[in-house]
C-alpha cells in the first residue's frame, strides 16, 4: 500500500482528516462504549480509501448529490468532488463496464449497486469482463474493483427486489465475495476490498446499515483491515455450529442465546467471506462440535450451506453425530404479503429448531 | 487520383441509404435547454470548484451529423505528390498491415481445417481497411477493444504474428499464454484490451478505459492524452449497451471513439432486417456527437475520418461515432455455412477488396511499384509461415499453469484445511492442487 499513497498528492493530509471522519461517525454514535452503526463504518472505510489512494472512486445511482440512496456515500461528493463520486445515468451494464474498463487501466472503482438485485443487468460485466480478465489475458490484466451495494431480503419489496447473490457470484473462480455482518466487519472487510487487486462482490444488507455495535480503537485505525477468507467464530460453543453470514449471524447469535437457555452450548461462525471459504475455520468448529447447522438467507438449492455442507463432508466426515441441518430461504419467489414474507425467509425459531434436532433434543 | 478512390458516392449494392444528403449536416445541439418545471441547478456548484465536465451537461459545440466526411480532396487533372492522401511510406505501412492481416486469416482458415485451432474462429477477411485505418494511426499508449473478430486487430496494434498465431494453437508461446484463445485477445504491453465474445460487453469496458484517461488528467493530474478506440459490429447497434455507452461517453466527453464495422449481417441476421434506421452514423448526433458514415472498404477513407476523430479525442473535445460500411469476405465464422448472403451480393464487394484498390492506388500514383509490393506479400507470407512453425512448434501450456491467473493475488484460492493459504502448498504451483 505504502507505495501507492506515496505517489499521490497531499495523501498525507487526507489520509488524516479521514481518520477523523471516523473518529468522529463513532462520537456521535456513542452511548456506552464506543459504537458505530454499519453505514458510518462503511462510509468510514470508503472515505479513508480515496483519501489514501486518488486512483479509487465511487461511482453509481445516487452515489453523489443524493448521498447514496442508503445514504452510504453521504458527504463523499462534497469531499472529493463529481471526478471520484460519479452519478451515474440508470445503466447498470454501461456503469459496470466502464468500472470494469477503468480498472484494466489500473484505476480501483467502487461501482454501487443500489440494491444487488440491479446487479442482474450488468452480471455480464461481473463475470466475463471483471472474474474472468486476469485469467483469460495470463495475468496482463487484473481488475481491481469492487461491486458493493445492498444484498439479501430487504422488507416488504417483492421478488424481484429481494434475493440474495452470496452462492449466485460465490460460484464464480475469479470473483471474491465478502458479506460483512457487523461494524467492524464492514469497515476491515471493505478496506480489504478495495486494496484488493482482484474483483470483489461486496455484499451489504439494507436492515443492518442502521444497526450500531461495539468497535474498538484497533477497527477504528485507518490501517485496519481484515484478510479476505477468514471467517469469524463470533460466539465461542462446544455442542453444534451454526455458520452464517450477514444479517443471518445476529439471528444464529440470538439462536444462542435461547439455546443457552436450554443447555446447548451453539458456535457461531461468521462466514465473512463467502469466497474464498475459509473451509479450515469451519472444519475446526465441526470437529469440536460434531454438529453443523448451516444458515441462510438464499435459495436452498445449490447454495452457500451445500457448500459448506460438502467442504464438511470431504473434510470431517467422521466427526458427525448428526445430519447436517441446512436453513435456507424457501425455495420460491419472495411473496409481497408480510405472513409470507416471514415464512419465507429463516426465522429465530428455525435456528433453534434445527439445533436442538442436530442435538437430538425435542423442541 | 484513381478512380478507385475517387468515386464520389459510396458505392451502395444494398441502396438502403440516401443519396440526397448533404455532406454536413449541422444539427446544433440544444445548449442546456431548460425543461418545463426544471429548476437546472447543480446542488453544490458553489461548493465545489467543477474543475471537470462531469456533472456538466451544458455541450455548446455544434455537433455534426456527417454522411461523408471526406470530401474529395482532389485535383482533378494534376496529380502532384502535395495533393496525394498518403505519403509512400504511409501508403506501404498501410499495405504491409492491411496484408499482413489478410495472409494471416487465410492462413487461419488452413490451420482451423486442419485441425491446428478450434472453437469459434472468426475471420476479418474483407473488412482490413478498419483495423488499418485506424489502429495504424494511434499510439502504442492508446487502447483498443475489440470483439470476437479480434486476431486482426490485435496484429494492426503490433501483437506479434506468431504471438496471435500461437494463441490460437493454445500453446503456453501465445499472447495470453493459450488461456484466451481466439476470440480473447489481450496484450497489455500494446494496449489491445480485449476481444470480448459478447455483442456490447466490449463497449463499456472500452469506454471505462477512456474515462481513465481523463480521470488520469483530471483528478491524478498525469499528462495523457490516450485515447480508445472500441470495434464492434452492426448486429451489436441494436444492443443496450451501445445506447448506454454513447450516452455516458458523450456526457463526460471521453476520448473514444466508438467504430461500428458495418459489414451489414449479424451472422445470418440481414442489417436491415434489424435494424429500423440502417444508418448508424445518425445515432451519434442523437446523442450529442459527431456521427459519420465511411466506405469502409476504403482504407484511406478511413484514415482520413479516424484522423479526425482521434485528434478530436486527443485534444478532448470528447467522443466520434464513425459507421464504416463494409463486408467480410467469409462466412460469420469458420462453421458459418454462409448461405443467406446473396452471392450478387458477394461479388460486388468482393470487386471492391480494399486490399486491391490500395495497390492499385500506390501504383497509379508512383507510390510504390509492382516490384516493391510483391516484396512486401513475401515478407508477410513468409512471417506467417514462421507464425505457424513457432506455434507448432510450442510446446501445450505447462500443468502448474493452469491454476495461475484466476486471481491477481493467489490468495483468492482461500485457506485450505490445515489453516494455511492453499497457494502456499507446492502442490500448487505444479497445478495438481485441489482447489
Amino acid at each position: 500500500m505504502s507505495w501507492l499513497v506515496k505517489q499521490v498528492v497531499n495523501s498525507g493530509r487526507l489520509h488524516s482528516a479521514s481518520r477523523n471522519r471516523a473518529l468522529q461517525l463513532v462520537r456521535a454514535y456513542a452511548t456506552s462504549g464506543k459504537t458505530m452503526t454499519v453505514r458510518d463504518a462503511l462510509n468510514s472505510a470508503i472515505d479513508e480509501e480515496m483519501g489514501a489512494d486518488h486512483r479509487v472512486f465511487m461511482m453509481g445511482e445516487e452515489v453523489g448529490e443524493y448521498q447514496g440512496a442508503y445514504k452510504i456515500t453521504k458527504g463523499l461528493l462534497e469531499k472529493y468532488g463529481p471526478e471520484r463520486v460519479i452519478d451515474t445515468p440508470i445503466t447498470e451494464a454501461g456503469f459496470a463496464g466502464i468500472g470494469v474498463g477503468a480498472a484494466y487501466k489500473d484505476l480501483k472503482p467502487i461501482i454501487e449497486f443500489m440494491t444487488f438485485n440491479f446487479s442482474m443487468q450488468a452480471i455480464d460485466h461481473i463475470i466475463n469482463s471483471a472474474a474472468k480478465s486476469n485469467y483469460m489475458s495470463a495475468g496482463q490484466i487484473s481488475v481491481p474493483i469492487v461491486f458493493r451495494g445492498p444484498n439479501g431480503a430487504a422488507a416488504g419489496v417483492g421478488a424481484q427486489h429481494s434475493q440474495c447473490y452470496a452462492a449466485w457470484y460465490g460460484s464464480c473462480p475469479g470473483l471474491k465475495v465478502l458479506a460483512p455482518y457487523s461494524a467492524e466487519d464492514a469497515r476491515g472487510l471493505l478496506k480489504a476490498a478495495i486494496r484488493d487487486p482482484d474483483p470483489v462482490v461486496f455484499l451489504e444488507n439494507e436492515i443492518l446499515y442502521g444497526e450500531s455495535f461495539p468497535i474498538s480503537d484497533e477497527v477504528l485505525d485507518s490501517n485496519f483491515t481484515l484478510p479476505i477468507g477468514k471467517a469469524k467464530i463470533e460466539r465461542l460453543g462446544k455442542d453444534v455450529t451454526i455458520t452464517a453470514f450477514s444479517k443471518m449471524v445476529g439471528y444464529a447469535l440470538k439462536a444462542a442465546d435461547i439455546l443457552a437457555e436450554d443447555g446447548i452450548s451453539a458456535e457461531v461462525v461468521n462466514l465473512r467471506s463467502i469466497r474464498p471459504l475459509d473451509r479450515a475455520t469451519i472444519n475446526e468448529s465441526v470437529r469440536k462440535t460434531n454438529r453443523l447447522v448451516t444458515l441462510e438467507e438464499g435459495f436452498p438449492q445449490h447454495g452457500v450451506g451445500a457448500e459448506i455442507c460438502t467442504s464438511v463432508v470431504e473434510d470431517s466426515f467422521g466427526y458427525l453425530d448428526a445430519p447436517v441441518e441446512r436453513i435456507s430461504g424457501a425455495d420460491i419467489p419472495m411473496p409481497y404479503a408480510a405472513n409470507f414474507e416471514k415464512m419465507a425467509v429463516p426465522q429465530i425459531e428455525d435456528i433453534v429448531r434445527a439445533a436442538k434436532r442436530a442435538c437430538y433434543r425435542s423442541a | 487520383m484513381s478512380s478507385a478512390f475517387a468515386a464520389p458516392k459510396i458505392i451502395q449494392p444494398l441502396n438502403f441509404r440516401s443519396n440526397e444528403k448533404p455532406l454536413f449536416d449541422s444539427v446544433k445541439s440544444s445548449p442546456t435547454t431548460s425543461f418545463l418545471g426544471s429548476v437546472q441547478k447543480l446542488r453544490f456548484s458553489s461548493k465545489i470548484p467543477l474543475t471537470s465536465s462531469l456533472n456538466c451537461r451544458s455541450v455548446s459545440s455544434n455537433v455534426f451529423a456527417v454522411s461523408e466526411v471526406v470530401k474529395e480532396r482532389k485535383s482533378k487533372s494534376s496529380v502532384s505528390p502535395s495533393n496525394l492522401l498518403i505519403t509512400k511510406e504511409e501508403g506501404l505501412v498501410l499495405f504491409e498491415d492491411m496484408t499482413l492481416g489478410r495472409v494471416f486469416e487465410d492462413m487461419c482458415a488452413q490451420m482451423y481445417y486442419r485441425g491446428k485451432m478450434f472453437g469459434f474462429v472468426h475471420l476479418y477477411n474483407g473488412q482490413e481497411a478498419v483495423s488499418t485505418g485506424f489502429i495504424k494511426l494511434l499510439k502504442q499508449a492508446d487502447s483498443v477493444v475489440s470483439t470476437y473478430r479480434d486476431h486482426v486487430h490485435a496484429l494492426s496494434k503490433g501483437v506479434p504474428a506468431r504471438a496471435v498465431m500461437s494463441e490460437l494453437f493454445g500453446k503456453a508461446t501465445g499472447c495470453c499464454r493459450g488461456q484466451g484463445g481466439s476470440m480473447h485477445m489481450f496484450s497489455k504491453e500494446h494496449n489491445v484490451l480485449g476481444g470480448f465474445a459478447f455483442i456490447g460487453e466490449g463497449i463499456p469496458v472500452a469506454t471505462g478505459a477512456a474515462f481513465t484517461s481523463k480521470y488520469k488528467r483530471e483528478v491524478l493530474k498525469e499528462n495523457c492524452d490516450d485515447v480508445t478506440v472500441a470495434f464492434f459490429g452492426d448486429g451489436t447497434c441494436n444492443n443496450g449497451q451501445f445506447y448506454e455507452c454513447l450516452n455516458m461517453a458523450a456526457l463526460w466527453k471521453l476520448p473514444i471513439i466508438f467504430v461500428v464495422e458495418n459489414n451489414l449481417w449479424a451472422i445470418g441476421m440481414s442489417h436491415l432486417r434489424a435494424t429500423s434506421d440502417p444508418e448508424i452514423w445518425k445515432k451519434g448526433p442523437a446523442f450529442g456527437m459527431p456521427g459519420v458514415h465511411v466506405d469502409g472498404m476504403d482504407v484511406l477513407k478511413v484514415r482520413e475520418v479516424a484522423k479526425e476523430a482521434v485528434d478530436r479525442a486527443r485534444r478532448g473535445e470528447g467522443p466520434t461515432l464513425v459507421e464504416c460500411e463494409t463486408y467480410r469476405f467469409r462466412g460469420h465464422s469458420l462453421a458459418d455455412p454462409d448461405e443467406l448472403r446473396d452471392a450478387g451480393e458477394k461479388a460486388s464487394y468482393n470487386s471492391r477488396d480494399p486490399i486491391t484498390a490500395l495497390k492499385k492506388y500506390l501504383t497509379e500514383n508512383n507510390l510504390a511499384s509492382e516490384a516493391d509490393l510483391k516484396a512486401i506479400e513475401k515478407r508477410i507470407e513468409e512471417e506467417i509461415e514462421e507464425a505457424v512453425d513457432y506455434a507448432d512448434q510450442s510446446p501445450a501450456p505447462h500443468r502448474s499453469q493452469l491454476l495461475e491467473n484466476v486471481f491477481a493475488d493467489p490468495k483468492g484460492f482461500g485457506i485450505g484445511p490445515d489453516g494455511k493459504y492453499r497457494c502456499e502448498d507446492p502442490k500448487f504451483t505444479e497445478g495438481t492442487a485441489q482447489v
